[in-house]
């Protein structure tokens, strides 16, 4: 191999772990910037996941099905569940004014003992296998001819990576170019001063974390989709989820800095795969657990040196409490 | 006669002053909206089976129940055996909750001090006698107390959210210890060679009551562990400056209370009792050996569980880890009627999410965990 296609290999690898990590981060953006923390995301994630898997598994034994078509009826799935599974923690964080951080921790408990529980009951495995392989985009004609950009982004890769960019930029616009951004960003940063300007704070929050559900649980398929064809539930998100919180802090809740910080965590956490792709990596025979750590540490170093000057939505974590007009 | 009235007097209303003074011990209406929380994790848990598995559904809620007496002593022995590192992390969690942290990380300090217990278990039997078991648990506090100071260094130093920080730290840990298991104390197939039997935490006494169960003086241990808690945030300046930050950090700070340390020492307090968990899970003939796979211990979640139910109280820790262990303790059997543990796990979560919804048993209920902001209302 050349060292141009190992290079567009390695950043095809990493660009399929980094789309859905930001994607997810993008979803902790949503229900932190309207005022709730929503560390749930590992929990919403594996629900995601396993749920359009699940179905879609279903419907390939049933019909045959495959291929792009049954992707869109997983990622519908995907998105559905998670907003509905988001729901609980709405429900608990703004309605009951709870810990969120408790509620979401039962949350991420509930969904992979769930997951697990109804794979076990209905099929009588924990695993479930679906045609992963039939999602896979070869080349496509034109535009993977596009010197740089065609083999990056144009071939060997999956339709997640196109949806990831969409929903970066309608991200980017709903925030800060639309009404319902503004409001609900107000509701995060003083929702007092949102309440007396007639804003609904409660409402805003509720679609917040809606939104982050919807994301989470589509972060969640796209997250397995390229690595396997058969999914266990007990390894729910393999702490994805968390690293994706850990980006949204590093991005400091802003859209394209979410973007930039999971590209990076994105190639870091796929070092382990591809040692045997470079060179010099490869002759230190570092132990592949010593690999799989660096991610996190990465996180770690990351947020010592930006959670200095944390630029958070000031509320994000606090009930609501109107008595504090 | 009229003494003894007086007498009698007297200490009623001396019993009156200590459970007035101290809201937090008469827990009345918080031990309700635990109970409450129980009782709606297993009513789920109840309408789970009879949807999934209707024709094993009101026998699995009679093993739920009944789990502990399914084998004469010994099951009675293994709720013990199962409550005991449950209770420790729950300490744990509950401890750092005191000082307004949440140390979501007690399973990654637990899994850093088992290995060190493993290994020292395996590696080290030429120390003489009982020493061999002390040292190994002694090694276990350290090992699990590093682990928690790294997030209350960073907490202190750099602002380092602590939930982000001790769920990084969970990861590092396992992938570390899967390394080292591999590396140092592997059996060759699967998982950690079993510690000698100078390792193993002698079962002071519990063989008599349970001869059966592989139960271990661990549970003494947490109990120790539970008595040492209580006295150091109860009756110490110490554990009244950790639970001043807790409440509000401005206001300690203004009372000249150093909150970075008061931050640090918690959070190595909290994981040198998640690495005694470690120990006291490992360290029995039982046949517990560390697993090499990439899955997280359930022990460190379990303890968030034990914290919320126990109200962050050492006694209440206690007594939530002894329910906890007795119902994982009946998972284990429901696994006869072809259910799998992840029953229980449900019904934990489940009791977890309601114990946070605690609002809906009790209207105006405080959160204990709750950043303190308004104290008014309450008696």
């Amino acid at each position: 191999m050349s060292f141009l296609d190992t290079l567009y290999s390695i950043i095809n690898m990493s660009l399929l772990v980094a789309i859905p990590l930001m994607i997810v981060a993008l979803a902790g953006m949503f229900s932190e910037r309207s005022g709730v923390v929503n560390i749930a995301l590992e929990g919403i994630m594996t629900f995601g996941a396993f749920f359009a898997i699940f179905f879609m598994s279903l419907i390939y034994k049933s019909s045959g099905l495959n291929g792009q078509s049954l992707f869109f009826i997983g990622i519908f799935i995907a998105i559905i569940i998670g907003m509905l599974f988001s729901l609980l923690h709405a429900y608990a964080s703004v309605n009951m004014s709870a810990n969120q951080i408790i509620s979401a921790t039962a949350l991420n408990m509930f969904a992979p003992a769930f997951a697990i529980f109804l794979a076990k009951a209905i099929t009588g495995y924990s695993k479930i296998q679906f045609p992963n392989n039939s999602f896979f985009i070869r080349s496509i004609p034109i535009l993977s001819d596009i010197p740089v950009l065609g083999p990056i982004l144009f071939s060997n890769t999956f339709i997640t990576i196109y949806i990831g960019i969409a929903i970066l930029i309608v991200s980017y616009i709903t925030i800060y170019k639309t009404r319902f951004g503004l409001r609900l960003r107000s509701c995060g940063e003083y929702p007092q001063a949102a309440d007396a300007a007639g804003i609904n704070v409660k409402k805003i929050r509720y679609l917040g974390v809606v939104i982050s559900g919807a994301l989470g649980g589509l972060g969640g398929l796209f997250y397995i989709v390229p690595i396997t064809g058969i999914y266990d539930a007990t390894f729910s998100a393999n702490g994805y989820g968390f690293l994706a919180l850990a980006v949204l802090i590093s991005g400091q809740w802003k859209p394209f800095r979410i973007l930039l910080f999971s590209l990076l965590f994105g190639f870091f956490s796929k070092i382990s795969n591809m040692t045997s792709m470079i060179p010099f990596l490869s002759n230190m025979n570092i132990p592949g657990e010593i690999l799989s750590i660096i991610p996190y540490i990465v996180t770690i170093i990351v947020l010592i040196f930006t959670s200095k000057n944390s630029q958070g939505p000031k509320a994000a974590g606090e009930p609501y409490d109107a008595g504090k007009r | 006669m009229k003494s003894f009235k007086n007498f009698l007097l007297k200490i009623s209303e001396s019993l009156k002053n200590t459970f007035s003074k101290k809201p937090k011990i008469s827990l009345g209406e918080n031990t309700k909206s635990s109970l409450y929380a129980i009782l709606a994790g297993l009513i789920f848990g109840f309408i789970l089976m009879l949807i999934f598995v209707p024709q094993d559904a009101f026998h699995g809620l009679w093993i739920i129940f009944t789990g502990a007496f399914q084998d004469g002593n010994e099951s009675m022995g293994n709720v013990l055996l199962f409550a005991a590192p449950i209770i420790v992390t729950g300490l744990s969690v509950g401890f750092a909750f005191k000082t307004g942290l949440f140390n979501i990380g007690a399973t990654g300090q637990l899994t850093v001090g088992s290995f060190v217990a493993i290994y020292i278990g395996v590696r080290w039997g030429f120390l003489p006698g009982h020493l061999h078991w002390i040292v190994a648990v002694l090694g276990a506090i350290l090992a699990g107390a590093i682990w928690g100071f790294i997030p209350g260094l960073l907490k202190a130093l750099f602002n380092v959210h602590e939930v982000v920080a001790t769920i990084m730290l969970n990861y590092i840990a396992m992938y570390l210890v899967n390394w080292g298991v591999m590396s140092t104390v592997f059996d060759g197939l699967s998982k950690s060679k079993s510690v000698l039997e100078s390792a193993i935490i002698p079962k002071m006494g519990l063989q008599w009551l349970f001869p059966d169960s592989s139960v271990t003086g661990g549970f003494f241990l947490a109990v120790i562990a539970v008595i040492i808690i209580y006295i150091v945030l109860e009756k110490t300046t110490f554990g009244y400056q950790l639970k001043a930050v807790g409440h509000n950090k401005e206001a300690a700070r203004y009372a000249g209370i150093n909150e970075k340390k008061a931050i640090i020492s918690s959070m190595t307090i909290a994981g040198a009792l998640s690495g005694l968990a470690g120990a006291i899970v490992y360290l029995t003939g039982s046949g517990a050996h560390l697993v090499v796979q990439n899955l997280l211990l359930s022990e460190g979640f379990d303890g968030i569980a034990v914290a919320l139910l126990g109200l962050s109280h050492p006694i209440g820790v206690l007594l939530s880890g002894l329910f906890l262990g007795y119902i994982k303790n009946s998972g284990f059997y429901l696994q006869r009627l072809a259910f799998d543990t992840e029953v229980i796990k449900i019904i934990i979560s489940t009791i977890i999410y309601f114990s946070a919804l605690s609002m809906l048993f009790k209207k105006g209920f405080k959160n204990p965990f709750k950043k303190n902001k308004k104290t008014g209302g309450e008696k």
